[in-house]
């Protein structure tokens, strides 16, 4: 076994490392203090490839191996949590249209997405139904050759600007996948503000009201939208989530090494108390441990492995509970300072929260992690 | 094909505790499938047989049961007869 970036992946990491500290972390106060993304970081985004990584290039898109998408997600995820956000939804569900769209719907949407002309949405959690996907309300009813559907979704990242969403309705009972357009008559989309962290993230509440959507938007096939449509974005997302975590606590510990290298207490530097030293080591320990997990997921991808999917909710699971920690302690080495605004790791510390709770809540996770330890 | 349906039945053991099911049973119907067993089993048929599984083969028809699964990879490993 051979743990080492290729040529490429390092030029491309090099790359991205300086993309993020010039382009994307200095607006990242920005886009959590106005509860947005900017439009010109989405542009810059889009132009760097990030917003169709992994896609083929027959449709336009950057064709990164895994390991590669982990990278960018880390970089980016180290200067904006908001940003890397956008980058988790808009892969999600273009990997997944790219794997079970029709040959209409992918050369329709994916070029757009790629692009960054177009923005996608995933909507799939409603106010009652979280971690119970499985049993959602909204309903797809059948009209001839379309379907009208009604229900309502909630936190649904990129929401506010989306142009196409992947949906998640019940169609005769079954859950299945359908692209519904921003401009569909009967959809309105209401903004959420007010959250805890990744501010700039643009969630949103959409309300259906008997959204007319041509069954030529079906993806996949009826009743089995959950599985594997839903699956394969979520499998993307928990990826990039893990990587953009790791990304999140490199930030924690970087500005904990600036920090405590000038911050004087007792007539000396932080840097050179024994308890500081030791939070700080334990943080790297932290970083390498959830970083080489995010590694083994990517290569195991990338090769098609059997446990790669178990590998990506472990990845996850590993990396959003580790900066949550990190971030803790970060905010804790720059005491009262790390506490107000003039500090990035109180974003960072608000920020990292929600790694546990999306694409799958770490008790999910757990759940169905366990379930590859009592397989025969 | 009967070797086809073993290593179907040999990946559903390891997912399955109750092996009383038949070939022709609806696997969905008992209850075996949850959504994560449903994901890996998708790309079981795709990994172990060397197939990729479509957009037109989404169907849960084609994944109820053992004979459904086996008639799925039948038909996506034979080459069509030309005329």
């Amino acid at each position: 076994m051979k743990l080492q970036l290729t040529e490429e992946q390092a030029d491309r990491q090099a790359h991205f490392r300086e993309f993020a500290d010039s382009e994307i972390a200095p607006h990242a106060d920005r886009h959590d203090r106005e509860e947005r993304l900017s439009n010109e970081v989405i542009a810059k985004l889009a132009e760097q490839g990030c917003l169709g990584a992994m896609l083929s290039e027959a449709y336009d898109g950057h064709q990164m191996d895994a390991v590669s998408f982990g990278l960018v997600n880390e970089e980016i995820g180290r200067a904006c949590t908001a940003a890397r956000g956008l980058l988790t939804v808009q892969n999600m569900v273009v990997q997944s249209l790219e794997r079970w769209g029709s040959d209409a719907q992918k050369a329709q949407w994916l070029p757009d997405l790629a692009a960054g002309r177009k923005i996608a949405g995933f909507a799939l959690t409603e106010p009652e139904h979280g971690s119970d996907a499985g049993n959602i309300q909204t309903q797809a009813e059948r009209d001839g050759n379309s379907f009208l559907v009604t229900g309502h979704k909630k936190w649904i990242s990129y929401g506010q600007i989306a142009d196409v969403f992947l949906l998640f309705a019940r169609i005769d009972g079954q859950v299945s996948a359908l692209l519904l357009e921003r401009e569909t008559d009967g959809l309105s989309i209401e903004p959420m503000k007010g959250i805890l962290g990744a501010r700039g993230s643009m969630l949103a509440e959409l309300h259906l009201h008997r959204c007319a959507i041509p069954e030529t938007n079906l993806v996949g096939n009826v009743g089995f939208g959950l599985v594997p449509v839903a699956f394969t974005a979520l499998d993307v997302g928990r990826y990039s989530i893990a990587w953009g975590c790791v990304g999140l606590a490199q930030g924690c510990l970087d500005s904990s090494i600036k920090y405590t290298k000038s911050r004087k207490q007792f007539g000396t530097r932080l840097r050179d108390q024994q308890l500081i030293k030791r939070m700080i080591a334990d943080m790297m320990v932290d970083i390498a441990a959830a970083r080489l997990v995010c590694y083994q997921a990517g290569l195991l991808s990338e090769t098609d492995d059997r446990d790669a999917l178990k590998n990506m909710m472990i990845a996850k699971y590993v990396a959003s509970n580790m900066a949550v920690r990190v971030a803790g302690a970060a905010v804790q080495v720059h005491g009262a300072n790390g506490y107000s605004r003039d500090y990035p790791v109180e974003r960072f510390y608000r920020d990292a929260k929600i790694g546990q709770m999306i694409e799958g809540s770490n008790e999910m996770l757990q759940l169905m992690i366990s379930r590859y330890g009592y397989k025969k | 094909m009967s070797d086809t349906k073993e290593r179907i039945r040999e990946f559903l053991s390891q997912h399955i505790r109750d092996n009383g099911y038949r070939d022709d049973d609806d696997l969905f119907a008992k209850g075996y499938v949850n959504s994560l067993f449903a994901m890996e089993l998708v790309l079981f048929v795709e990994k172990e047989f060397a197939l990729t599984v479509e957009n037109a083969d989404l169907d849960p028809d084609n994944f109820r049961s053992v004979d459904a699964i086996a008639g799925l990879i039948g038909r996506k490993t034979t080459p069509e007869t030309v005329e």
